[in-house]
This record gives C-alpha cells, sequence and structure tokens, in this order.
C-alpha cells in the first residue's frame, strides 16, 4: 500500500512536470538534499528517500535510482554516493567521474523488499504517460491494484490522452476501482463502475466489491449480485483450470512413461532404470546449455531446442549399449531383470554423481517459456503450456515411427511373434536393441521437459520411476493409446483430489483406487488381445 | 540396498578387517589377564553423513568440512599430543543402516566422538546406540527441536533460533508488516513441528485463525501448480501476506520455478525458507527469486575476518574456487572447535569427562560472535535474515542483535512448555518437568 502511496506522489509529480516545467526549479531549491536519505542504515529511510529523489525532479534521479536497482550504488565514509559504471565510479549526486576511489571504503546501499518496492514504484510511476503502451498498462494495473481516490484526477487526465484501446480499457478499470473505494462519485458512476468490475472479474475486483457493504442500499445490492454471478463463474472457470492443472500433469507422466510404454510395454522388460534415461536426458539439457553458454552466448535461448535431439541420441545410445550389454542376457527372466536393471540405476546415479557433483544443476529457462498469461479466468503458465505441446508432439512421433516406418514394422513383428518375423530374414536382436534405444531416448526427450520443472539432480529419474510404472500398467501394457489414456487420467484425478483430500492424502488415495483396478482387471484399461497375447 | 552397499564395500571392508583383527587382538590381552591399554597413537573420530542416496546433495559437504578441520587441527599439532584420525562411513541415506554404521564407528573404530547426521529420523535412529555406548554425538542441522540427550550436542538451530526470530521480522515495518500467513511444509516431523509452534505463537500474537493456511506436501513434491495459485488467491484478500516455508531440498526448486512462472514477486508474496541455503540455490536460476528471504544463523556472504580465512581455507581444501559454504558447515567447525576444547579441558577423550567438560565451553562462531554450549546441549547462535541476490548468495538485511540461547522444548507448544533441560549435576536431565518436578515428567518421546 505504501508503494502505490509511492507510485501516487511520482505520478502527480510527473504531470506536474509536463504542465508546468516552471515547477522543476521550485523543487529543486525547496529540497535540501534529496539524496541524504539514501545514506541512511533503515530501510524505511531508504526507501521514502527514493520516493523523495523521485519526485524531486533532480536530473539525477533517473540514474541513482537504475543504480540502486542494480545494486551498483555505494555509500563512502564522507556520506558521499557513488554510482559503479563498468570501469569506474561515478558520483550520484552530480553524475561527474570520481577518480582515486578505495574499493574497500565502499559499502553498498543497502536493499530489502520495501526498498525494492519502492524502486519499483519510483519507475513505474513515470510511466503512465510513458511512450510505450506496455509500460503504460503496467502502470494502468498498479494503480488498479492501489484503488487510491488521489489517483482520480491522474487518471481522468490520461485518459483524454489515451489512444491505445487496450490500456484505455485498465485506466477505466483502474478508475473504477478508486472511485468505489472512495465516498465520491453518484450512485449511478458508482453503478457503471460496478459493472467494471464485474466485468474484469479477477480475484481483486471481486475483493473489492466484497468491501462494498457501508454504501447506499442499490450499489451494495448491485455489488452482492456481481459477487454472486463472480462466484458462479469463478467456479466454471475453476472446473477449467482444474483441467488445464490435470492435463499438464498428466503430460508430464505421459512423457515419462511414453519411453517406458516402448521397453516395458512393447518388449516386457522391466526396466527399472528408466528413470536414469531420463535424468541422462535431464543433464544432456544441462551440458548443451553450458558449451552454448560459452561457445555461442547469443544462442542461449535456443539451446533447450538443440537439446531434444541430443537427448534422444545420448539416452538412446545408452540405452542400446544396456541392450546390447546386459539385457539380451535376461531375456524371459523378469526378476533378474529388474534387479540388474536396479543395481544399474545406482550405477547410473552414482557415475553421473561423480561426474556433475551431488549437487542440482541449474538449466535455464529460456525467456519465451517463462511466466503465464491469462486466458478468460484461466492462468496459463508457459513452461506448461509448451510441455503438453511437447508431449503431444512426442506421442504423435513415436506413433507414426510405429506405425508407418519399416523400423515400426519390424519391431511390431518381432513383439507379435518372434520366430515368425526372424523366419522371415528380420535380425531380431538387432530390432530388440533398437526398440529399446528408441523406448530409452523418448525417455531422454522426457529429460529434457523435466529439467524445465524440476530438480536435475542425479535422483530426478527414481521420483518418476513409480509414477511411470503406474501409468503404463494401468494404461494397458502394450497399448500406447492406454498410456495416454491412463496418464491424462491420473494427473486429472490427481489434480482434483488435491484440494479437497491435500496433495499427500490425494497421492495415496489415488494409488489405492490403482491397485482395486488392478485387482478388477489386471492388464489394464486397453489390454492388448490377438493371439500374441496368449503366449 | 545391494549397490548401495557395494559403493561403501572397499573402504569400510577393509576397515572391517582391521577392526576385527583389532577386536580379536584385545580379546585375547583380556584373557591374558592384561588391561586393555590404548594401544592406538592416533584418537579417531567418527564421521556418519550420507556420501550416496538422496541426502548426499547435502550431507558429503559436511563429510568434507570435517575432513578439513581434522586436517587443520593436526597441522597445529593435533590434540592432547596425539594425531586425529578420520574415520568415515556411509550410511547411504538409509535411517537404519546409520545405527548399524554408528554401532561400528563406536564398538569396531572406538571413535572419540561422531560428527554426523542430517535429517532428524537419522539422528533418532542412531540414539539408542549412543545412549548404550555413552558415545558423543555432534548433530549439526537445525531440527524442530522437543529432544535434549545426554549424549547429543545439537550445534545446529532450535526453532526460536531460526523460525520465530524470521516470523517477528515479517512482522515488522522493515520486513513488509505481514498480516497473513501461509505455512507450507514437506510432510515429515521438522516442519509439522516447527509450523505448529509458529501457528501456536502466530496466534499469540493475535494473528486469527483464519490469516494462517497451512499445507503440507510430500516429499519431491514437483507439480506445484494448483497450491502456488491458491497461495496467490489465500494473498489478494487485501492484507500483506508471506509464506513461511520449511518445504525439504528437492521440492524447493520446483516451487520457486513455480512461483516465477505464476508471477509471484518476492514484493508480493515474500517467501522466508528455512531449509534453503547457498547449496540449494545452486540449483535454481535466482534472478527471478530476488528478495525471497532465509533465516539462518550463518551466510557466506557474512563479513567477518573469521569467515573470510574459512572460506578462503574451504576453497584450498577442496581445490574448488567457487564452492560455496552454508550454515550447517558452520555449525560443524563450531561442533568440531567445541569438542577439541572440552577434551583439552578434560585432560582425556573419555566420553563422561567429556560430555562435563563440554557445558559452557565458548568458542568463535564464523559471524564474528562467540557461541556458548548451554547446559540444554544446544548452543547460542545469532539470527540472520538474508535475502536471495541475483548471484545465489544472501544479502543480510536482519539479525539479532546478540546471541540466541535455544529453546529446546518449546514454550509454545501444550506437551514442552513445562519441560527444561540441565544436563548439570546434581539435575542431569533432560526433560525436568517444572510443574510437577519430576525428571521425564512428559515429553514428545
Amino acid at each position: 500500500m505504501t508503494a502505490l502511496r509511492h507510485i501516487l506522489a511520482v505520478l502527480l509529480l510527473a504531470l506536474a512536470l509536463i504542465s508546468a516545467p516552471a515547477f522543476e526549479a521550485r523543487a529543486d531549491d525547496d529540497a535540501a538534499d534529496p539524496f541524504a536519505g539514501l545514506t541512511s542504515q533503515s530501510f524505511d529511510d531508504v526507501a521514502q528517500a527514493l520516493t523523495a529523489l523521485a519526485v524531486s525532479g533532480n536530473k539525477q534521479a533517473g540514474p541513482t535510482v537504475t543504480a540502486l536497482q542494480n545494486e551498483a550504488l555505494f555509500v563512502t565514509p564522507d556520506m558521499a554516493l557513488l554510482i559503479k559504471t563498468d570501469d569506474s565510479y561515478v558520483n550520484a549526486r552530480t553524475g561527474e567521474k570520481v577518480a582515486d576511489v578505495n574499493e574497500d571504503d565502499l559499502s553498498p546501499v543497502r536493499v530489502n523488499n520495501a526498498v525494492r518496492a519502492a524502486i519499483e514504484a519510483a519507475k513505474g510511476g513515470l510511466d503512465l504517460v510513458s511512450t510505450d503502451v506496455a509500460a503504460r498498462a503496467h502502470a494502468a494495473e498498479q494503480l488498479f491494484a492501489s484503488h487510491d481516490a488521489a489517483a482520480l484526477p491522474l487518471l481522468a487526465t490520461a485518459l483524454i490522452a489515451e489512444k491505445d484501446a487496450g490500456v484505455r480499457a485498465i485506466m477505466l478499470q483502474a478508475q473504477a476501482a478508486a472511485l468505489l473505494s472512495s465516498d465520491t462519485g453518484t450512485e449511478a458512476e458508482q453503478l457503471a463502475a460496478i459493472a467494471t468490475l464485474r466485468a474484469r472479474g479477477d480475484i481483486e475486483s471481486k475483493a473489492l466489491l466484497g468491501s462494498l457493504h457501508d454504501k447506499s442500499p442499490a450499489v451494495a445490492a448491485a455489488a452482492a449480485a456481481a459477487i454472486s454471478s463472480l462466484n458462479q463463474l469463478e467456479q466454471i472457470w475453476g472446473v477449467a483450470q482444474g483441467v488445464f492443472y490435470g492435463v499438464s500433469l498428466g503430460s508430464v507422466l505421459l512423457l515419462a512413461a511414453a519411453g517406458l510404454a516402448i521397453t516395458f510395454g512393447v518388449m516386457g522388460v522391466i526396466n527399472m532404470a528408466h528413470g536414469e534415461m531420463v535424468m541422462l536426458g535431464a543433464y544432456t539439457t544441462y551440458t548443451v546449455q553450458s558449451v552454448i553458454a560459452s561457445v555461442a552466448p547469443q544462442w542461449a535461448g535456443l539451446s533447450i531446442l538443440l537439446s531434444v535431439p541430443l537427448a534422444f541420441l545420448v539416452s538412446g545410445l545408452v540405452g542400446v549399449l544396456i541392450e546390447r550389454c546386459m539385457i539380451r542376457f535376461l531375456y524371459g527372466r523378469p526378476l533378474e531383470t529388474l534387479l540388474a536393471t536396479w543395481g544399474l540405476s545406482l550405477v547410473l546415479q552414482q557415475a553421473i554423481r561423480s561426474i556433475f557433483g551431488s549437487s542440482n544443476r541449474d538449466v535455464l529457462t529460456p525467456a519465451w517459456m517463462a511466466g503465464a498469461t491469462r486466458l478468460g479466468g484461466l492462468t496459463i503458465t508457459y513452461n506448461r503450456l509448451y510441455i503438453i505441446i511437447f508431449a503431444v508432439i512426442v506421442i504423435a512421433a513415436l506413433m507414426a515411427v510405429l506405425r508407418y516406418t519399416a523400423l515400426g514394422l519390424r519391431m511390431r513383428a518381432v513383439t507379435q511373434n518372434r520366430r515368425m518375423a526372424a523366419a522371415m530374414g528380420i535380425r531380431t536382436p538387432w530390432i530388440d536393441a533398437l526398440t529399446f534405444g528408441l523406448g530409452s531416448g523418448v525417455a531422454g526427450m522426457a529429460g529434457v521437459a523435466l529439467s524445465q520443472i524440476d530438480n536435475v539432480s542425479p535422483n530426478l529419474g527414481q521420483s518418476y520411476i513409480i509414477d511411470s510404472f503406474m501409468v503404463v500398467v494401468f494404461g494397458g501394457v502394450g497399448n500406447l493409446w492406454g498410456t495416454v489414456v491412463s496418464a491424462m487420467t491420473l494427473g486429472i484425478v490427481n489434480k482434483f483430489l488435491e484440494p479437497f483430500a491435500g496433495a499427500v492424502l490425494g497421492k495415496i488415495v489415488v494409488l489405492v483406487a490403482l491397485i482395486l483396478f488392478i485387482q478388477r482387471k489386471p492388464r489394464g484399461m486397453f489390454p492388448l488381445k490377438g493371439r500374441a497375447v496368449e503366449q | 540396498m545391494a549397490a548401495s552397499c557395494s559403493t561403501s564395500t572397499r573402504p569400510s571392508f577393509a576397515r572391517w578387517l582391521r577392526g576385527t583383527a583389532l577386536a580379536v587382538a584385545t580379546t585375547a590381552l583380556t584373557l591374558g589377564a592384561f588391561a586393555p591399554a590404548q594401544a592406538a597413537d592416533t584418537i579417531k573420530v567418527g564421521i556418519l553423513h550420507s556420501l550416496s542416496g538422496t541426502m548426499a546433495i547435502s550431507e558429503t559437504t559436511l563429510k568434507d568440512v570435517m575432513l578439513m578441520l581434522i586436517e587443520q587441527q593436526n597441522k597445529k599439532g593435533g590434540l592432547l599430543g596425539k594425531k586425529l584420525e578420520a574415520v568415515v562411513v556411509d550410511p547411504a541415506s538409509n535411517w537404519p543402516l546409520f545405527a548399524e554404521k554408528a554401532k561400528e564407528l563406536i564398538n569396531v573404530d572406538h571413535v572419540a566422538a561422531v560428527f554426523g547426521c542430517w535429517t532428524s529420523v537419522s539422528r533418532k535412529s542412531v540414539l539408542p546406540v549412543f545412549k548404550e555406548t555413552n558415545n558423543i554425538l555432534f548433530y549439526p542441522v537445525q531440527y524442530e527441536g522437543e529432544e535434549s540427550e545426554k549424549n547429543v550436542f545439537y550445534t545446529g538451530a532450535a526453532p526460536n533460533q531460526q523460525a520465530i526470530p524470521a516470523v517477528d521480522y515479517l512482522m515488522s515495518k522493515d520486513g513488509g508488516s505481514v498480516k497473513r500467513w501461509v505455512l507450507a511444509g514437506t510432510d515429515y516431523v521438522y516442519p509439522r513441528t516447527t509450523n505448529k509452534i509458529l501457528e501456536a505463537y502466530l496466534k499469540a500474537k493475535g494473528v486469527a485463525a483464519d490469516d494462517i493456511m497451512i499445507n503440507y506436501t510430500p516429499f519431491g513434491h514437483s507439480d506445484w501448480q494448483n497450491i502456488v495459485a491458491d497461495i496467490k488467491k489465500f494473498g489478494s484478500a487485501g492484507k500483506k501476506t508471506a509464506v513461511v516455508s520449511t518445504i525439504n531440498g528437492d521440492a524447493n526448486v520446483p516451487f520457486y520455478k513455480e512461483l516465477g512462472n505464476q508471477g509471484i514477486k518476492a514484493t508480493d508474496i515474500p517467501v522466508v525458507a528455512f531449509s534453503v541455503g547457498e547449496e540449494e540455490l545452486a540449483g535454481i536460476d535466482t534472478k527471478p527469486l530476488v528478495g525471497h528471504l532465509a533465516a539462518w544463523n550463518y551466510f557466506e556472504s557474512v563479513k567477518s575476518p573469521i569467515n573470510t580465512a574459512f572460506i578462503n581455507e574451504w576453497h584450498e581444501f577442496t581445490k574448488k574456487p567457487k564452492r560455496t559454504t552454508n550454515d550447517p558447515m558452520e555449525a560443524a567447525y563450531i561442533g568440531f572447535n567445541m569438542w577439541i576444547k572440552a577434551v583439552q579441558k578434560a585432560g582425556t577423550t573419555d566420553q563422561t569427562k567429556v560430555i562435563d567438560a563440554m557445558i559452557g565451553v565458548a568458542v568463535p562462531n564464523l559471524t564474528g560472535g562467540l557461541s556458548t554450549m548451554m547446559p540444554n546441549h544446544h548452543i547460542t547462535k545469532p539470527v540472520l535474515i538474508g535475502e536471495v541476490k541475483a548471484d545465489g548468495q544472501f544479502n543480510v538485511v536482519w539479525s539479532t542483535p546478540g546471541t540466541v540461547v535455544a529453546n529446546e522444548w518449546s514454550p509454545y507448544l501444550e506437551g514442552s512448555k513445562d519441560l527444561i533441560a540441565d544436563w548439570r549435576a546434581p539435575m542431569s536431565c533432560g526433560n525436568f518437568n517444572v510443574k510437577s518436578g519430576k525428571c521425564g515428567g512428559s515429553a514428545s518421546n
């Protein structure tokens, strides 16, 4: 709230400066030393000084605020303020270069959340009259959040000049909010304001509408009606939001399980090292990112795209290697396979721990994958949206490979009737190796996606192995469509249970329900039919 | 299990052989009516930290810092004229294995003291071993309190040395005058107990029940979408809101990533964490997290000559010029130096005498003050609040004027408010009930 008052103060002054340039000189005379407070040890003093400085009209205000934001503002023992530039120091008060600075004597101007809010306000407040549309929209949003009656004249002035329809709409909403939280305006104006807020319909609008009990009966009734209609809307949007969360969790599960649907579902290998293939994919992403950062930093945002095929290759090759060196000796012996692959998973984890160290690795989120957007009443985070799209592409590609390529045809032939396939001249051992490699490679691609939302640590795979088996078994072993439906079902059920049961109990309920389901239908939702299954 | 054992087989097998040989020899000597003389010319120190499995991420560092401290002490001439010898075992993040390995350290290697454990459950698992053999455990991690044992010295923070000052800061004007609280934690004993204490404390401070939201998630929780959305909703009720996070290590990365993506900034809803330090931040892009807080008793960024020296030695020892230091490392450092001082004071490594000599020992901590071992087997510590900086370090924005004495039994919990611990004679009790005047009146264990 105080931050918003800072904004208002800055805004008022900004408008004053535009309308009356003469004011600038007077402000300069009045202020004793607008910089003095910045040297204080108290955060509150610094925040207040910052606001005062921003409205002082001092030419050095802008650079000083920017410097503070970048933590490049320092105090000398004799209370001079210095801005650190790339190669030297500049006096914050005068903007002149300072020679002979002893860095040991400097102490930085300390910043905490309160000061940071004041910085944002100081920078943002001027933006309502900015030439940049996005900056104006941001400033209007901040005013909406403050809903302070003092902003009304500012908004009125800004509205006259505003041409952009989007920004205009936000300014009108801010005006409505400010009007309703003050006692100004006629009843008709207040009713119109309620309609504006009802149309906006977000959490903040609802909170504001909920505070209108002491208005005139007509206004209070309109507010109550608006709230109940918003509540209904919110419930509908809430369901849609739940479905989005569920689909997003489902696609993470699907990505993690897709590779297993090949190795376990199609080949019947219980591969406990599946999670480690995912982990290898995530570490490939990290490695690619590090290499690109040192070779071609300008392409850093694209490193994740390059990681997808590389992760497929790395995990796929490791998969082929595992099949050739270990699993082929264990076909038809599920217990030995289980133990051997589990041992292998621990070996791989420890190997990664030895190479990369035990601490988490930082995989950067490219700018185009960060943040969120609003779609009606939905909040959609970009990284989740891209993961859903990625899951769709991966599954479509996988199905296409299985159905339309020669390799896919041979894979299906070998898994359905190995002897007959061999008799037709298919080199079954190589098909086994390639199938296992394909499953592992898909797991590696899942690792690229998971590196965006989870830890990149040697334990990454462990947390997904149980979920992956759950998805494949529930969907029906050997059926890719079953895996898709099962991942989405589990994701959505989980997300709808979570609000009621809590995350811990929700997980337990899903597991118990799954066990009961498997008791009734041991082959999952979509069991394979036909002779191949009977063997 | 098989493979995790095999990773640690070689060193421990060799030790086992040596140990068995020694045991056989000792038995032979005893049978021959000789006194079992302390033949060894070194003093053995046990290090019980997981080097593999899920906890390796945190505990490996503590093993390294212990090795460094022992090497330094040996350079200074050792202890009581003897060299120190580190005995490292790997309990592999497996709680029952902690007890087994502790037994091995004490009964086979005859260590003078053990430095180890991270999670509370591993500490609880080794407690009976230390009681039975009357050995000493130094526990270097912040924990939920509600415990004081004769054989354990707790050099990490109790809740009142971390959680409560953090809440006080957020309630203050500088901290943003927070009125509404989300207590989010991983579902195990430390967050549950800490949140119980915090809830009672907040209510005592006049916070309404409606203004407190409590949420638990499983270990390694990675899908935070709706929980973060709920927090956002809870925080938009017009009152300044903060999140107090006792979320455990691995779940933090996806939690902070989701906060960033849903656009929750520290200036809107600050998150103060008790389990996130420099080490954990190493795995996160910290730019969207600037301003979120952590409460500890030490930060790497603390400016003091002793800390600078420690960091330099650490970099030299590990040969990694960027390796971070963190709070449990400082606790290990304090614990080790206290043990050295107590042994010198007692003139022997005999555990009974050292346990008595420990109380009142004061050593410098890394923030430039002195930490003292109190009769409740906990130490005095300063409390610091730091804000995350863009480079993954913390900027200390608040600290207690002096050191804080630990409340091992929280005064805010029904079951423990009448209990005190004092291991000096004649009381010598870890849970003395001041109402009934009896030892072991009522306790959580």
